[in-house]
């Protein structure tokens, strides 16, 4: 085989990582190399240094070590029976195109993931190895996310999230069963092991040791996961049911929905078609409701036909059209609870209108200065001098609240 | 007292010494706020040879013994606005300054006009900050043994003496300078300077390293999910001179819908050649096929045998079967009702909170812990997620049911001379019927097939009680049991 560049690697293995949807760089511990004097920060909030244009942000230098594989998943571009060009980075030049790429300000870190090849602890062991490399040998304070290999030994696991910010597995499909069929040689059972190993990691480590009382590091920006959205017949009612139990059992910080994209050399198995991105962007609004807007997963599937998310209207705004019996609220009068679940008030919105309103009465035009739609707020509160009367149960109010179709052709 | 004070002029016209000048509008806004001119007599400019006494009018002086008191909020936000292009942002602060005089929550209120601009600027110049960090693309110069880095950017605000402490914190290895329009910012390792603004030419025109950064931005790209609009939205335009990978995005936008559509149409190909070795190395062994537990011979048997439970549907949401624990020539075997968290999490029985209250108790007492088995009526933990935590469900008659295959077996193997069934869940487990085990506690009943059976209620229902005294006698009354189970097991 003629020897690769780097530069034809990196087109390889980036090409080979783009769909990992992840790309967060939020989350880690507060540092900075005032005192090390070497280079790299976090400072709570991510940041995105780039967008493509896919509209997806560019905040991390995400790639594989190497795309070789054993396993043969069918969803995926590197699965063992693609005739995609393969290639493998070494450790140096991992080190250095990340220390390059930060120096220039192009990225907040790295984010590395791998193909399985020969050993899962061959593997995992060179990603450590980076990550040990960027942060002792050039003290390296950026972002650091490790995809990790399910099945590596427990030592390399402990050097991971001691030099790492987040770590993730990804459960690869909605369903046990989905993982079989697409995913053979990968076993639902050692995931979820692995997530719950994960978890007590970080749990025992948050705790202070009796001798130092210091904490230990370990992942301090916790664990994600990812799920791939429409390469099986998979509901949203059942995909939501899972991220429920997945973030309740293995206290997640993320799950990450990647609408399944055809990829050069498909697999016979799969839907040959473009990827379902409005499914995608409604399963992101439908786990917000459920993280921040105290919205059970049942609620929000309870209603829609088929157990799929409605595509035209976004799911908060489904459950009140679903629910008229529970508005219009008084926006001076109603909880909090209550008013993040009005279609077109989110969180900010929300904890202004309480601020306010324990000074002034609130009029409507107050809250459309408030939130971002007054036209969308409008049926579902009552406010000083507002009532939407009989607008709440009017029959055409689903129609006049889709957004217009031209609009729709936005994503 | 001496003479009457002058009357104060009409109008004022503040000078502030350059555009980010806080301390100077701080001072002036104070003087002229206490004593009482209103905002619209007041206007406010900037110049870089002004100074405070410049003005046409000399500001008044701050009466004897006046304070003023402003909310942090207030303060924060304004040297915040400070940094902001627009002119007016000296007159909407100070007339935000003279209404919080008299209308101290003013700043809570997000509806009022001024409130509202006044965060819009804020927003504006913190979103700012936060792309000339994204945004800014250092460029490499070698200039014998050192490397220095240096970027040209054009922010929109007044913000790169606010934002080079980031710089500063983030590359302190680095030497680096960044030339913007209006001022220059330059860090040595040890010392951050401020120098005059600068041109684009004074910039260095490439660094070899963007190939790679370009190659990256190309092909991190996935021209199945093209959203154009989605992209400008975070990535305007405006900023897009400055920015090496932009150069690219008019080629990718236009290939994109072809290169989508040939990976559609592509069809699946044949699979690659090392497809085979690959599969004849690592796949080819069969996978060691594990029983249903029906002829095992040691408790390790049943529990490897138990791993792939599928009797009921509650395997599905655990994380794995949490089998008994112990030795298998234990005398006494406790039965419990199902894991909890903790449990599912590590696998082992009796580790969560209820699990510390029943070892704490047991130690009490004095039980021997090497001739006791701790095993669960249902071996899958059964649970409703809540955000963050999974609330304990508990297990129907038809889950137990299905579960006592496992437990009857676990009693054949081990041949114990006493269960005790901890709560009604284990009750019903172990007896095959629903007992009231708050009436019938401390009772021993005995099964057809001899085997006396203990009991008692399940240490969590100790834990559930919210009254400090209620718990300690429950406690002292769970004490007592296990006494009693000791002596049993002495006869």
């Amino acid at each position: 085989m003629a020897v690769l560049s780097t530069r034809e690697k990196l087109a390889i293995l980036s090409d080979a990582a783009k769909y990992d949807a992840s790309c967060a760089s939020s989350g880690a511990a507060k540092r900075n190399s005032l005192k090390s004097g070497g280079i790299g920060s976090t400072e709570g909030s991510g940041i995105c240094h780039a967008y493509a244009p896919d509209g997806r942000c560019i905040s991390l230098l995400k790639i594989l070590l190497t795309n070789f594989c054993i396993y043969d998943c069918s969803y995926c571009i590197n699965r063992s029976s693609s005739n995609v060009k393969r290639a493998r980075f070494t450790v140096d030049e991992v080190v250095q195109l990340t220390l390059n790429f930060y120096k220039r300000n192009y990225i907040e870190g790295l984010f590395l993931s791998s193909g399985v090849i020969r050993s899962p602890d061959e593997t995992m062991g060179e990603m450590v190895e980076i990550a040990r490399q960027l942060r002792e040998m050039h003290k390296f304070g950026g972002y650091i996310h490790l995809k990790t290999i399910p099945e590596c030994a427990p030592e390399l696991l402990d050097a991971a999230g001691k030099y790492a910010d987040r770590l993730s597995i990804n459960v690869e499909l909605p369903t046990d069963e989905g993982v079989k069929r697409l995913a053979p040689e990968k076993k639902p059972e050692t995931i979820r092991l692995s997530m719950a190993n994960l978890r007590s990691r970080i749990e025992e480590k948050s705790e202070p040791t009796m001798k130092t009382k210091r904490r230990e590091r370990f992942a301090p920006g916790g664990q994600s996961t990812q799920m791939i959205v429409g390469a099986d017949q998979t509901t949203d009612a059942t995909i939501l049911k899972t991220s429920a139990r997945l973030y309740g059992s293995y206290h997640l910080r993320r799950i990450y929905f990647s609408a399944f994209s055809p990829i050069p050399d498909s697999s016979a198995a799969l839907p040959s078609m473009k990827p379902p991105l409005m499914r995608e962007h409604r399963l992101y609004q439908a786990d917000w409701l459920m993280r921040f807007y105290g919205f059970s997963e049942q609620e929000i599937v309870a209603d829609q036909a088929d157990g799929m998310l409605d595509l035209q209207v976004d799911p908060k705004l489904a459950w009140a059209l679903a629910n008229r019996g529970q508005f219009p609220l008084d926006v001076n009068r109603a909880s909090r609870e209550m008013l993040l679940r009005v279609p077109g008030l989110g969180t900010k919105a929300v904890t202004k209108i309480l601020e306010v309103r324990r000074y002034r009465r609130l009029r409507l035009e107050d809250v459309g200065k408030l939130c971002a739609s007054v036209a969308k707020v409008r049926p579902f509160l009552v406010a000083e001098g507002w009532s939407p009367g009989g607008l709440t149960d009017t029959q055409h109010l689903r129609q006049k609240l889709v957004p217009k179709p031209q609009q729709l052709s936005l994503f | 007292m001496g003479a009457q004070p002058k009357p104060l002029p009409f109008s004022f016209e503040v000078l502030l010494d350059g555009e980010t000048d806080f301390a100077g509008w701080r001072d002036a806004a104070r003087r002229l706020a206490l004593n009482e001119v209103p905002s619209d007599r007041v206007t406010w400019s900037t110049g870089s040879n002004g100074d405070l006494f410049g003005s046409r009018e000399p500001l008044p002086d701050v009466p004897e013994g006046a304070t003023m008191n402003v909310p942090r909020a207030f303060v924060d936000l304004a040297e915040l606005v400070i940094c902001h292009s627009d002119p007016q942002r000296f007159a909407l602060l100070y007339r935000i300054l003279f209404r919080l005089r008299s209308d101290h929550d003013l700043m809570k209120i997000a509806s009022d006009r001024d409130i509202i601009r006044l965060s819009e600027m804020g927003k504006s110049v913190r979103r700012d900050i936060h792309k000339m960090r994204a945004f800014v693309r250092f460029r490499q110069i070698v200039e014998g043994e050192v490397e220095r880095y240096v970027a040209w950017f054009e922010p929109q605000h007044h913000i790169v003496e606010r934002n080079a402490p980031f710089f500063q914190r983030r590359f302190t290895g680095m030497n680096w300078t960044i030339l913007t329009p209006e001022l220059s910012a330059d860090w040595d390792g040890e010392t951050l300077r401020f120098g005059p603004g600068a041109e684009k030419r004074d910039a260095p025109s490439d660094d070899d390293l963007e190939a790679l950064w370009k190659t990256y931005y190309a092909n991190i790209f996935n021209p199945a999910r093209l959203k154009v609009k989605a992209m400008q939205a975070e990535m305007p335009k405006k900023y897009w001179r400055n920015l090496p990978e932009a150069t690219l995005i008019p080629d990718l936008i236009a290939g994109a819908e072809k290169s989508a559509q040939e990976m559609i149409a592509r069809m699946p190909t044949i699979p690659a050649p090392h497809h085979e070795t690959v599969r004849a190395k690592h796949w080819s062994k069969a996978e060691p096929q594990i029983g249903d537990g029906a002829d095992a011979s040691t408790i390790d048997e049943l529990r490897d045998a138990a791993k792939g439970c599928r009797r009921c549907p509650l395997w599905s949401n655990a994380t794995q079967t949490v089998f008994g624990e112990g030795p298998d020539d234990a005398r006494i075997v406790f039965v419990g009702e199902q894991p909890g968290d903790q449990e599912d999490i590590a696998g082992r029985p009796f580790v969560g909170p209820a699990g510390k209250v029943f070892d704490g108790v047991l130690e009490e007492v004095g039980v021997d812990r090497s001739i006791t088995y701790v095993t669960n009526g249902v071996k899958h933990f059964k649970f409703e997620p809540r955000g963050k935590r999974r609330i304990h469900a508990k297990p129907n008659a038809g889950e137990v049911s299905a579960c006592r295959w496992w437990i009857d077996y676990e009693l054949k193997l081990i041949k114990p001379d006493l269960a005790v069934a901890l709560g009604a869940t284990a009750a019903l487990s172990l007896l095959g019927k629903a007992i009231a085990v708050t009436k019938m506690r401390g009772q021993v009943v005995t099964r057809d097939d001899g085997l006396r059976v203990f009991l008692t209620i399940h240490p969590s229902f100790i834990l559930r009680i919210p009254d400090p005294r209620d718990k300690e006698a429950e406690h002292a009354r769970f004490v007592a049991d296990m006494r009693a189970v000791k002596e049993l097991m002495a006869e």
